[in-house]
């Protein structure tokens, strides 16, 4: 049976990286040359990762399923990435940022890898600056600072509301010099299909062509799953259409243990949905919250009003609006974590005083920001989130507040990893969203994009060569291997089944269904019936899809019905595998709400003595139930406490 | 407040694979919300394909909020379609009136050669940014962030233009297929940061070198390009590309 070791460095907690690195095995550079790493994915992680790899000497093969690395979905982050650069001398230190990562994601994440994110955030702001990412500056030419939830300095850095497109850009670029040196190989409309293990190990993929429809081999000494997280299992999600969870799944299944997979993070500040064709939610940067204000009306008869459009928001009085974020945070207000303030929103709305014409929205409002520093300064701040938000609305922020409602945004958990950021399979490792490490039960704002790259520059190119390291004896990886020919017939069949069935529903079909039970019951508020009732239905759904799905197409061709399906084949099943984590957490923390377990105010209520571990969870086979295997999470360094917002 | 649907007849390019002959096919679909953005429509008609057994349309989408640059659709004679500043994922219906005829066809130039109907290989934008479109750094070591002084107007500029998605709607709509607007987004906004001045001449020498291998056109100036950016990057960096150009031609 697995073992579950997270290899934790020894030593105090500040000293363990340094620890590490100074005893970690290397690989000098003539067998560099000689050892293949495959990087799934060029979000900010993979394009990161592989571009270090490939500077460093290793040969790297990189795949995505866009045509080109350009579009990963790190491409949309707006708001900014944090540092603890304390550039505005208001307090911020190393130590507060790995508190503050630690506090938001309520006490569930590790301390050891939290406080090396911390430590290596501002070689990244380093690094960036140096690539050439236009971040935004003051009038003295240095670099400005804004404020995110959950953090009482300014230490996030920004590039307008182009944040995640300028960073990305910048690996991008890194990336872009390597496939020119010839050190890096890309992949362009190439999909994972299987991961291929010969006696435990790691050592390459099987792929599909995604223009040809031909399935491909490629052997590797190590793999990096980078492919970004799984909130698409909810069909409505800010992620991008092409987002999902079925790399991981597949490693999930070659022997990964699945780490935390009900924690998921519902951003407060989106675009409501508006219609049944509707296919995805925009978000709207968590940085509008430092000058906009969140209210809804006190008295019920004008939410009414406003849902019939009798009213305009603009009508309501000031002492008739109920900013209830102020009112019940005094001390961060607008910007409490996402996970306080999307619930928030819904306790608002479910009371009966939501607006637009579902009842499901809450406003966002710039009227004082805009009478305290003028137009022109909001619309420097955020003027391209103000257009973005018009377009789709049809409505001028300028004049009239925002509309926004809670939807699902990112997955804290994912694939296992250890300190190495390595699964429980050996040569696998897995980093950024996809992995489950740093952001416990809920994630601050600007810190995705600070941990992808942070795995991607300054953790897997230490870590992936002391694993290396042992394999400078194992000979370039032959695909004519059995094990190879084994992955390649079952991707094959797989496809064969899926595009036999010729069933009566197309691929969306089934994926609406799974995102409407899955936001239904394993949504904002849970609780044991209905986490039985959505594990139940779910069945259902994944059991109509493999008689009656209808795969248009062949096989041999670009053919994007044929990718949806096999991806939400995976989402039925990771479905079921977060209810089935939700189900078992019997507390509320951070993104995870037991409706069961609440303070008497309506906060979360967690049960530290019996629930502070990760959960892992291991395949068993098809049908099987996973087994649950427990990381305890000891907190040496900090405090343990309710998380408050209040004062 | 029930809005009222719209009927719209469809004419699509439909084209088999790289080497087929395509063809315009006319499609029907009726009752479609004004806040429907132009790609759910879509969605709404391979919905109706698939029920029809037929094969749906294909066309590259991605993050659906106009920043990834995946979507290209050129819709009755514009990239993008008809409005300003804006990506097809966030063209929205309202923009149609009930019984509009809607012509779509895929990017047409020789250097983005058509995959299957709407979608095209661009890849060529890729080639042309590994020929020179980045700093030479290495992971680690960078120093202090703060060490390099840059003067707001400039980071600003270098902003403006590395705002650039990548969808090629430039040379889409330019008569020459010019890529030219695209590599001076590239080039001016590193040529606007010192970060980017020791390799300045090479690195524009070397884009355009690979532009022009590419089969892209040459610029004459029209400013279509400008006119049909969806983040509307200036003609003013592609004044300051020739500069650099130049330039370096000049001084090599």
């Amino acid at each position: 049976m697995t073992q579950i070791d997270s290899k934790i460095p020894q030593g105090p907690l500040a000293q363990k990286w340094t620890n590490y690195k100074a005893s970690q095995k290397l690989v000098n550079p003539a067998n560099k040359r000689k050892l293949d790493i495959i990087v799934l994915g060029t979000g900010l992680a993979g394009a990161s990762a592989a571009a270090s790899f490939g500077e460093m000497g290793f040969n790297v093969k990189i795949f995505c399923i866009q045509d080109s690395p350009r579009r990963a979905h790190s491409i949309a982050a707006q708001g900014g990435i944090n540092a603890a650069k304390n550039y505005q001398n208001d307090g911020d230190s190393v130590y507060r940022l790995f508190y503050d990562t630690i506090k938001g994601g309520d006490y569930r994440a590790r301390e050891a890898n939290v406080y090396r994110l911390a430590e290596v955030s501002n070689n990244i702001i380093d690094q960036c600056v140096a690539q050439g990412v236009p971040f935004a500056r003051d009038y003295g030419g240095q670099l400005d600072n804004r404020s995110f939830g959950g953090a009482q300095v300014s230490r996030t850095f920004y590039a307008r509301g182009q944040t995640g497109q300028q960073l990305l850009l910048g690996a991008y670029s890194s990336l872009s010099r390597q496939i020119k040196k010839g050190s890096v190989k890309l992949f362009p409309r190439e999909e994972m299909l299987d991961l291929v293990l010969v006696d435990g190990k790691t050592r390459g993929i099987v792929t599909r062509n995604l223009v040809t429809g031909a399935i491909e081999k490629h052997g590797a000494h190590a793999v990096v799953l980078a492919t970004g997280g799984y909130g698409n299992v909810y069909f409505l999600s800010t992620n991008a259409m092409g987002s999902n969870g079925a790399a991981a799944m597949r490693c999930f299944k070659k022997g990964a243990f699945f780490g935390n997979p009900c924690f998921v993070q519902i951003h407060p500040t989106c675009i409501p949905v508006h219609g049944d064709y509707q296919s995805k939610l925009t978000l709207m940067s968590e940085s509008l919250r430092n000058d906009g204000r969140i209210w809804v009306p006190k008295k019920k008869e004008d939410a009414e009003a406003l849902r019939a459009g009798r009213l305009k928001p603009t009508d309501i009085k000031e002492e008739d609006r109920d900013y209830y974020l102020e009112r019940r945070y005094p001390a961060f207000g607008n910007l409490v974590p996402r996970d306080v303030a999307s619930r928030a929103a819904k306790e608002r709305c479910d009371a009966g005083f939501g607006v637009n014409e579902t009842g499901l929205a809450v406003y966002l409002d710039f009227k004082d920001a805009i009478a305290r520093l003028g137009k022109s300064v909001i619309e420097a701040r955020y003027g391209n989130l103000f257009q973005m938000y018009e377009k789709i609305t049809a409505d001028n922020p300028y004049e009239t507040p925002m509309m926004i409602y809670p939807a699902i945004h990112y997955s804290m958990g994912g694939i296992w990893v250890d300190y190495e950021l390595q699964t429980t399979i050996p040569g696998l490792f897995a980093a950024g969203e996809a992995n489950f490490s740093d952001h416990g039960a809920n994630r601050l704002g600007a810190s995705a994009l600070m941990q992808g790259l942070a795995d991607g520059y300054f953790v897997l190119p230490y870590t992936i060569q002391n694993y290396l390291s042992h394999e400078i004896q194992t000979p370039r990886i032959s695909t004519d291997r059995p094990e190879f020919e084994e992955a390649a017939k079952a991707a094959k069949a797989r496809i064969d089944r899926l595009m036999g069935i010729q069933g009566s529903h197309s691929v969306d079909h089934f994926q609406k269904a799974l995102g409407h039970i899955m936001w239904e019951y394993v949504g904002m508020g849970r609780t044991k019936e209905g986490l039985e009732e959505g594990i139940r239905r779910i069945r259902q759904v994944r059991e109509e899809f493999w008689k009656d799905v209808r795969v248009t197409g062949t096989a041999d061709e670009f053919n994007p019905e044929l990718e949806k399906a096999l991806r939400t084949a995976e989402h039925l099943e990771l479905g079921e595998l977060m209810a089935r984590d939700a189900l078992l957490r019997e507390e509320s923390c951070g993104g995870h709400f037991r409706e069961e377990h609440q303070t008497a105010d309506g906060e979360a209520l967690r049960h530290d003595d019996q629930f502070m571990y990760v959960s892992c969870w291991e395949y068993k086979g098809a049908g099987e139930e996973p087994e649950l295997h427990k990381e305890p999470l000891i907190y040496e360094n900090i405090k343990i406490a309710q998380r408050n917002y209040k004062d | 407040m029930e809005k009222k649907g719209l009927n719209l007849t469809l004419k699509i390019w439909r084209q088999e694979n790289a080497k087929a002959k395509g063809q315009f096919v006319t499609y029907q679909v009726s009752n479609i919300s004004p806040d429907c953005s132009f790609l759910e429509m879509l969605d709404i008609l391979n919905e109706q394909l698939v029920d029809k057994i037929e094969k749906p349309i294909c066309f590259d989408h991605d993050c659906r909020e106009g920043i990834c640059g995946m979507c290209s659709l050129y819709i009755n004679g514009r990239p993008h379609g008809n409005d300003t500043g804006i990506t097809t994922c966030q063209l929205h219906m309202r923009h149609f009136k009930d019984g509009d005829t809607i012509y779509i066809e895929p990017w047409r130039s020789k250097a983005f050669p058509i995959i299957k109907d709407l979608v095209v290989d661009r890849s060529a934008f890729d080639k042309i940014i590994q020929a020179g479109g980045y700093t030479s750094v290495n992971t680690g070591g960078a120093q202090d962030a703060n060490a390099i002084l840059i003067p707001k107007k400039n980071a600003d500029l270098a902003m403006d233009a590395a705002a650039c998605i990548g969808c090629g709607a430039c040379v889409a709509t330019c008569k020459n297929a010019s890529a030219m607007l695209f590599v001076s987004a590239k080039v001016s906004q590193l040529a606007l940061l010192p970060q980017g001045q020791v390799e300045a001449r090479e690195r524009v020498t070397a884009m355009v070198a690979k532009m022009d291998e590419l089969g892209f056109g040459n610029c004459t100036n029209t400013r279509a390009c400008e006119a049909e950016c969806p983040k509307q990057i200036k003609i003013s960096n592609i004044a300051r590309l020739n500069r650099e150009y130049l330039g370096a031609k000049f001084c090599s």
